[in-house]
């Protein structure tokens, strides 16, 4: 499925795809401190993946502190009582390894991948930093200034990312999907070290972790060390949150958007459930439902809108089945030569109203569901992904023994039931609108300043 | 591969991309910093664990295969790289990537529907890319025979019998003019054709693999027919395939992909590209609140005698992520910018050696200052001990990381094939880097990057007061 490419960067976008039933076991443990432990053995290679998720994200977060779960990030690695600011990082390279951590709307998490005998230069760092960071005033300093060139970067010079910014911060009025990851950048100027401090006091506790490791291991050998090292913390307080479930809302959202841009660009979203509201098949039928419209080139989207009518220069559909909150099924794209977003957002609507009268076809869930197997084999080649899929899954309060039944539960999904879907969610009351309306980038062309001539040079 | 892949993102087919950074966030811009980052660089062998063993032949017509076994899973990863990127566009730019991009779009009497519903129905993924050096197309599929056996007839079929329909050649000319207008708004976009077109001139290089919104409107049907006519031949292609078959099986697939294209002939070598003869400063105006700054001049080929003292120099320099020189100074010290970075991307012909970051517009003139001292000092006083063990172990440890998965080595199957690398070069790598000596790195570095002959692009609401922070004042 076309979303499955986002994984690396994107992971609450993409569905959780699955696993076949020979997929080696999962082993899972619990630490007296509560620390859960997941270890799942894949002999391929002599490698081995760590990662450390914590519950907590921009969806834990409330206005005049949006994006402090991210900046903590980012702060995890400037030191320790043990460890100087950035020696984190230097001992993991010079072990040969990879590392990186990324903050979600549900969680964060950090990760680091290695030849399988370093596992322990991993673990002890890791775990030294789960209770023991320093958050030193002139580290801040700098890097909440780092984070503000990021939010810069990714979306105030990215006029897609500023109108997905309003676009759901318009959708939602109470759920906190509305806030940005990276934090409005307000709340980034007037952070302090002390919503630092607070914050990880409040959820960086063993209790509300969970470590998976994916590799070439032994489970009870990791099981071991984790309780040499996660093992000598104490169980921490965790805070606990409102629910903030979303104002039921009371008619379809529009909104415009002003930014320097060429092209124009539309999304448009439906309040739709994920697993943690919805147990039972509705989230399945509606990640059918997403991969009918536009699960490939050979899907409703591309073939109709790109291809046949030409509509549409590009599109795109996002639905995340795995969220701690209520979320949106979204459309986005780009009218082809000749279009407005007018008539692509009409083709659109006239694909969703097909969806209420007519039922998918057999092939094209036979399509849908010969990708669903073939991904599943796809993503065992990489321990990164298996472990992405574990810890998400876990951290929304689900089980990794979901993917178990991941491809069983989309296989049984009937045509029927992508209907009653598409009935109940996909209308018009529970739809946002955005549009972004490009205004004028200078067209001032290239100053070509010649400098350094004969006379500068030395 | 090359850098700036992000111009044959269409071709690859649509992405939900959009808004992924408002999504989730990361410490740092990996698929910036290792996505432009060239791959080959990134292989160490490690005396613990042997590279893979390499089976290299060439077909009946002239194709060159490299294959590895990889029994785990129950299925296969293969790609074919023409010597066909953007470099042979020669007058008519855009021609390489339009020609790649309508390879799925109509082949022997199938039709774009049936096509892509036939490999979607096999659960089969079809790719393909466009660079500057090189088209590939790729296909990954489950080996299981019923489902393997059509999907590699189909790929033969858009291999070797591309048909190319109007209708198809009409939308996706129009379809490239799109993505060449939205790089406008996309200061990262932006900047990469600025750097390449200032430090390449004349040169095959120079212009951006979409091609020019004048160039792609000129483009015919006859063009990409004779495009791919002269270079989707056998002795042009390179066939990669990493997967659960046997030495038999993969020469089958290897003959079957390949058969129905003509022997042809190997692309001509490209000529050289020549230095920049003295600093150039380019200053583009766009309302971001970010300048964007690219720093660089002409690096190294892919067998260049320079390489590995380069590459172990550079990652001291730039190269390793957050540890790095540059990362240090520009971010870690000062928080000035979010990703700094510095890679040589080695290509057919000399590719570029470059520095990049972004900062907030009123810093930039501090920042291109503290570019090019951590450059100079570099050059002048070379890498400690310290850094250059640090970076030995972080390459060569990292080995096995980088083999890892089936697509890691399909990925450099391609490059060696591509590049006429030696079958042992994995196996020899090791030792190779830890043969670079701290002499080495600065000697190569003093004589091979000039920052007095460096061009300085940047983007950004505000120009610099570039003069007064430039390589050669």
């Amino acid at each position: 499925m076309l979303r499955k490419s986002l994984v690396a960067l994107c992971a609450s976008v993409i569905s959780i795809t699955a696993w076949a039933s020979e997929n080696p076991a999962v082993h899972e443990y619990m630490l007296d401190n509560g620390l859960k432990v997941i270890v799942k053995e894949d002999h391929r290679a002599p490698v081995v993946i760590s990662q450390v998720w914590y519950k907590v994200g921009s969806s834990y977060e409330h206005n005049g502190i949006t994006g402090v779960s991210h900046v903590l990030e980012h702060m995890m690695f400037k030191g320790t009582e043990k460890h100087a600011p950035g020696e984190f990082s230097r001992i993991i390279s010079e072990n040969g390894g990879s590392e990186n951590a990324f903050t979600g709307r549900d969680y964060t998490a950090y990760f680091q991948q290695l030849e399988k005998s370093r596992l322990e230069v991993s673990f002890e760092m890791e775990a030294d930093r789960m209770r023991n960071l320093k958050l030193l005033d002139e580290e801040f300093a700098k890097e909440v200034q780092v984070v503000m060139e990021e939010r810069r970067l990714r979306t105030e010079d990215n006029p897609k990312s500023l109108t997905y910014e309003q676009f759901a911060s318009t959708a939602f009025v109470s759920n906190p999907y509305g806030n940005p990851v990276i934090g409005w950048m307000n709340d980034l100027e007037n952070m302090n070290n002390d919503d630092l401090r607070k914050w990880y006091e409040m959820w960086y506790s063993p209790n509300n972790a969970t470590l998976v490791v994916v590799g070439d291991v032994d489970a009870e050998a990791v099981y071991q060390l984790a309780k040499k090292y996660y093992g000598v913390h104490q169980r921490g307080t965790v805070a606990t949150i409102k629910p903030r479930i979303e104002a039921p809302q009371k008619g379809e959202k529009r909104l415009l958007v002003k930014a320097p841009a060429e092209l124009p660009y539309l999304m448009m979203g439906y309040k739709v459930p994920t697993l943690t509201s919805e147990g039972s098949w509705e989230p399945y039928a509606l990640e059918v439902l997403a991969a009918v419209l536009d699960g490939g080139k050979g899907a409703r989207f591309e073939k109709l809108l790109v291809r046949e009518k030409q509509i549409a220069a590009n599109i795109g559909t996002s639905y995340s089945m795995a969220g701690l909150h209520d979320d949106l099924l979204s459309f986005s794209g780009t009218p082809a030569q000749g279009q407005t977003i007018e008539t692509l957002e009409f083709a659109i609507r006239e694909q969703v109203q097909r969806l209420h009268h007519e039922l998918a076809s057999e092939e094209e869930l036979a399509r849908v569901k010969a990708q669903v197997v073939a991904t599943d084999v796809y993503q065992r080649d990489s321990i990164y992904y298996q472990a992405m899929q574990i810890g998400i899954l876990e951290t929304v309060g689900l089980s990794w023994t979901m993917l178990d039944s991941y491809v069983e539960r989309i296989r049984a999904i009937t045509p029927e039931q992508i209907q009653t879907v598409a009935k109940k969610y996909l209308i018009d009351d529970n739809l946002t609108v955005a549009t972004l309306i490009p205004q004028p980038i200078d067209k001032t062309t290239a100053k070509r300043r010649m400098s350094g001539g004969a006379g500068h040079g030395h | 591969m090359d850098i700036n892949s992000e111009e044959s993102e269409k071709s690859k087919g649509k992405r939900t991309t959009q808004h992924q950074g408002q999504r989730e966030t990361m410490r740092q811009f990996k698929y910036l910093i290792l996505g432009l980052f060239p791959f080959i660089f990134s292989l160490a062998s490690s005396p613990l664990y042997a590279a893979p063993k390499i089976e290299h032949w060439l077909t009946d017509n002239g194709a060159r295969v490299y294959f590895v076994p990889a029994p785990d899973l129950p299925m296969i990863d293969i790609q074919i790289t023409f010597d066909a990127g953007s470099a042979r566009d020669e007058a008519k730019k855009g021609i390489a990537h339009l020609t790649n991009s309508l390879l799925d779009e109509g082949a022997g009497k199938l039709n774009a529907d049936q096509i892509a519903e036939q490999f979607e129905n096999l659960g089969a993924e079809f790719g393909t890319g466009s660079y500057r050096d090189m088209s590939i197309m790729t296909l990954r599929s489950l080996t299981d025979p019923a489902l393997l056996t059509p999907a590699l007839k189909l790929f033969a079929l858009t291999v070797n019998q591309p048909t190319f329909p109007v209708e198809s050649f009409e939308r996706n000319q129009k379809q490239t003019i799109i993505a060449i207008q939205s790089q406008l708004q996309s200061p990262r976009s932006m900047i990469n054709k600025a750097f390449f077109k200032a430090l390449y001139g004349d040169h095959p290089y120079s212009a951006p693999s979409l091609g020019f919104e004048e160039s792609v409107t000129a483009l015919t049907r006859e063009d990409v027919i004779k495009h791919y006519q002269h270079y989707y031949v056998a002795k042009n292609a390179v066939v990669a395939i990493v997967g659960d078959v046997n030495r038999s099986a993969a020469e089958a697939i290897a003959t079957q992909i390949t058969q129905g294209l003509e022997a042809g002939q190997a692309a001509p070598t490209i000529a050289p590209p020549a230095a920049l003869e003295k600093g150039i400063v380019i200053n583009i105006e766009h309302p971001s609140t970010q300048t964007h700054i690219s720093i660089g001049q002409l690096g190294v080929t892919r067998d260049d005698p320079d390489l590995f003292a380069l590459h172990v120099g550079n990652h001291i320099l730039g190269g390793s992520g957050l540890v790095s020189r540059i990362s240090e100074e520009i971010r870690e010290k000062r928080g000035l910018a979010y990703s700094a970075y510095s890679f040589f991307s080695p290509m057919r012909v000399a590719g570029p050696f470059m520095m990049g970051l972004q900062t907030r517009n009123d810093q930039s003139s501090d920042a291109i200052e503290v570019m090019f001292a951590t450059l100079k000092a570099f050059i002048e006083n070379g890498a400690t001990t310290a850094e250059l063990e640090a970076a030995k172990r972080n390459i060569t440890g990292g080995f096995p990381l980088r083999i890892a998965s089936n697509s890691k080595i399909l990925g450099f199957l391609g490059n060696i094939g591509f590049y006429n690398l030696p079958l042992d070069y994995l196996d020899s790598y090791n030792a190779r880097i830890n043969a670079v000596t701290l002499e080495q790195i600065k000697e190569a570095f003093k004589r091979r990057v000039h920052p007095n002959k460096m061009v300085t692009v940047t983007v950004g609401a505000t120009p610099p007061a570039v003069k007064a922070a430039t390589g050669f004042e």
